[in-house]
């Protein structure tokens, strides 16, 4: 069975955070990156598959140079073999852009089952996935907080809004994991020399057969406008309790009418 | 004015209130328009009149609801190819962000998620987006086709309005390709008798500090009228179940009042809750760096705190 697994490389969540003034993007530079931590749970369940169906897994990152680090990570975790597409005219791309380039270069590999995080920790849209699936043909099974493969189908459960649902599809097919399917594991020290030997294939859009007018900041659909950093909040009152917490806490939510 | 196309949110026929907050916006737009996928769209016609929705088109088919989204982002694809609406307003549940996405793919839009605010631009639409975990606010435009926004619930107070809400059938017809991935059981979450997470105006919470019993917060909850939310901590500890977790892999809260209690203040924990209006919360660390984000903030064991302050809000209420 090959397994594709697509990672994102981003900016870390517990650092600062900002954007690039000059064209309204996400600064990338002044900022330490990783591999999404959400993509980890999706490279661990797609090593899972692999284990019990003697499966192949390949990770595919859409990045910067630096993006390389996103794939070393999952080769370290497990997975056998990384795809980095890295070209600068994808910089500045949105949604609808990053999926066409994920698309084609999964075309390019064989795949049954191909596996995403939930969402990327920067952009939060969760919306590639299903884009994705959506351009191959493929169906797309999401939110999965527990997968199971049985031969060619692929079952998932879905911790949805107002249902939990069992929901199933036959290869190839589109997966989407969340962070309740199971604690990604840490490499091991075995793990990170084997990584080193694992081969990693570097594309540019030419070998994708895209277009450079496809993708990057020009040719996004959408367009941020501006961006403001938002005042931090002005620190409220703070009381130690001195057996009368509660009484305050009341009081103050009384003042605020909502008693 | 142009149409504004609006994905109704809805439970066999009971609307939710983000459909509501959806309408609300498409006003200050265009028409409003509602879609209302599946079946029950009767019951749901006087709730869609009550919020200004001119035209309820009805798409109603056994698989639509059978499969899994694609079938939904198909049919509303053919819906938006016959009206070339001004723009398609779908709320940001996961859900609906996939119809979202594929929608996009299929009509060639640009696609624009978690929006908390969509005015009127030019002939298009400018939305904002709460990003970083709350720490900016971004002003975006969709450039490129049908704009698409999926909204965040709470994002707009609903206006009531008169609609006719005249309900127009729509045959639509799902291809086989849509059909990749079935529903085979869906098993309906319990009712807690509690507000809605995402939709209440007071959400309480509890994390790693309730040391596994959420008997006090969910006294101080009832207390309010509140809803009870958890930290991934208290999810994880297998304390609370996972449809109540608030941050940036669990719901997105926005409500008028957010009381944290026995809750660090993790950066992927604000992401959920950073925009609610007033914060209170409750830590023994004086350090806490939710202390950080709080309008007041009580220092004290949550085991000591809550049931004082359940029992002088039960007592103040008479
Ligand atoms: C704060 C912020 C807001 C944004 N808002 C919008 C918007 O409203 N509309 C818009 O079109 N764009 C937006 N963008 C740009 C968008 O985030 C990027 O284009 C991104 O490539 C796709 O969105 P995502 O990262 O949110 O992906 P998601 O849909 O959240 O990603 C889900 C999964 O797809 C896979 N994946 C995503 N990107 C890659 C990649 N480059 N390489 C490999 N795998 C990948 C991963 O498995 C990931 O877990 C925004 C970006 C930021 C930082
Ligand atoms: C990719 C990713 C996604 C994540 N998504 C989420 C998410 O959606 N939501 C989320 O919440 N977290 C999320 N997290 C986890 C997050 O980083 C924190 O680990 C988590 O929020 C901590 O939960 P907590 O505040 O309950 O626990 P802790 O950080 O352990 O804090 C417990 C607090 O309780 C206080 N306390 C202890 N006892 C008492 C007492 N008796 N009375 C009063 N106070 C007491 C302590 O002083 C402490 O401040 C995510 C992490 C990652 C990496």
């Amino acid at each position: 069975m090959n397994i594709v697994v697509c990672v994102k490389y981003v900016p870390d969540a517990t650092a600062d955070r900002s954007f690039d003034a000059s064209d309204n993007t996400v600064d990338r530079e002044g900022v330490d990156g990783l591999l999404s931590e959400l993509d980890e749970y999706a490279v661990e369940q797609a090593l899972q598959v692999a284990e019990e169906n003697d499966g192949e897994v390949t990770v595919v990152t859409v990045g910067p140079a630096d993006a390389a680090d996103a794939v070393r990570k999952a080769l370290q975790m497990g997975a056998d073999a990384g795809v980095h597409v890295e070209d600068d005219t994808i910089a500045g791309s949105d949604a609808v852009a990053t999926s066409l380039v994920l698309a084609k270069a999964i075309e390019k590999l064989e795949h049954d089952l191909v596996f995403f995080g939930m969402s990327s920790t920067d952009g939060l849209m969760g919306v590639v996935p299903t884009m994705v699936a959506e351009r191959l043909g493929l169906p797309a099974v999401t939110f999965a907080s527990e997968v199971t493969v049985d031969g060619s189908t692929v079952t998932v459960r879905r911790d949805g809004d107002t249902a939990t649902e069992t929901i199933t599809a036959s290869a190839p097919a589109v997966v989407s994991v969340t962070d309740q399917s199971g604690e990604p594991r840490y490499p091991s020290f075995k793990g990170i020399m084997a990584a080193k030997k694992k081969p990693v294939e570097d594309l540019t859009l030419d070998d994708l057969g895209i277009e450079a007018s496809q993708v990057g900041l020009d040719a996004a659909w959408t367009k941020v406008l501006s961006f403001a950093e938002r005042p931090p909040r002005t620190a409220g009152e703070i009381v130690t309790d001195e057996g009368d917490g509660g009484v305050k806490l009341a009081e103050f939510l009384a003042s605020k009418k909502f008693v | 004015m142009s149409e504004i196309l609006v994905l109704v949110d809805h439970v066999d026929g009971s609307v939710r209130k983000t459909t509501a907050e959806l309408l609300t916006i498409a006003r200050r737009l265009g028409t409003p328009s509602a879609v209302f996928i599946g079946s029950g769209a009767d019951a749901a016609q006087a709730a869609l009149a009550q919020y200004g929705a001119e035209t309820v088109y009805v798409l109603d088919a056994p698989e639509l609801s059978e499969f899994l989204v694609a079938p939904k982002a198909e049919a509303l694809a053919q819906l938006v190819a016959d009206k070339q609406p001004g723009a398609v307003l779908i709320s940001s549940s996961a859900e609906g962000k996939e119809i979202a996405g594929r929608l996009a793919i299929k009509t060639e839009s640009g696609v624009i998620t978690d929006a908390v605010d969509v005015v009127a631009e030019g002939d298009g639409v400018k939305t904002t987006q709460s990003v970083f975990a709350g720490g900016f606010t971004v002003d975006a435009t969709v450039t490129h086709g049908t704009p698409i926004v999926a909204v965040k619930p709470n994002s707009a107070t609903p206006e009531e309005a008169s609609g006719a809400a005249t309900l127009e059938p729509v045959s639509v017809t799902v291809s086989d390709a849509a059909k990749g991935a079935k529903i085979t059981d869906s098993k309906p979450r319990e009712a807690t008798g509690r507000p809605e997470l995402t939709e209440a105006a007071i959400v309480v919470s509890g994390g790693r500090g309730t040391g596994g019993d959420f008997s006090q917060v969910e006294a101080f909850a009832d207390s309010l009228g509140a809803a009870v939310g958890a930290s991934r901590a208290a999810v994880d500890s297998g304390w609370y179940p996972h449809s109540f977790q608030v941050g940036q892999t669990g719901k997105t809260v926005s409500p008028q009042l957010y009381v944290a209690n026995g809750i660090s203040g993790a950066i992927q924990h604000r992401a959920g809750m950073q925009t609610s209006k007033t914060i209170v919360a409750v830590n023994k660390d004086p350090e806490a760096p939710i202390f950080e984000l709080v309008d007041f903030g009580v220092v004290g064991d949550l085991k000591e705190v809550l049931p004082q302050a359940t029992d002088e809000v039960t007592k103040r209420k008479g």
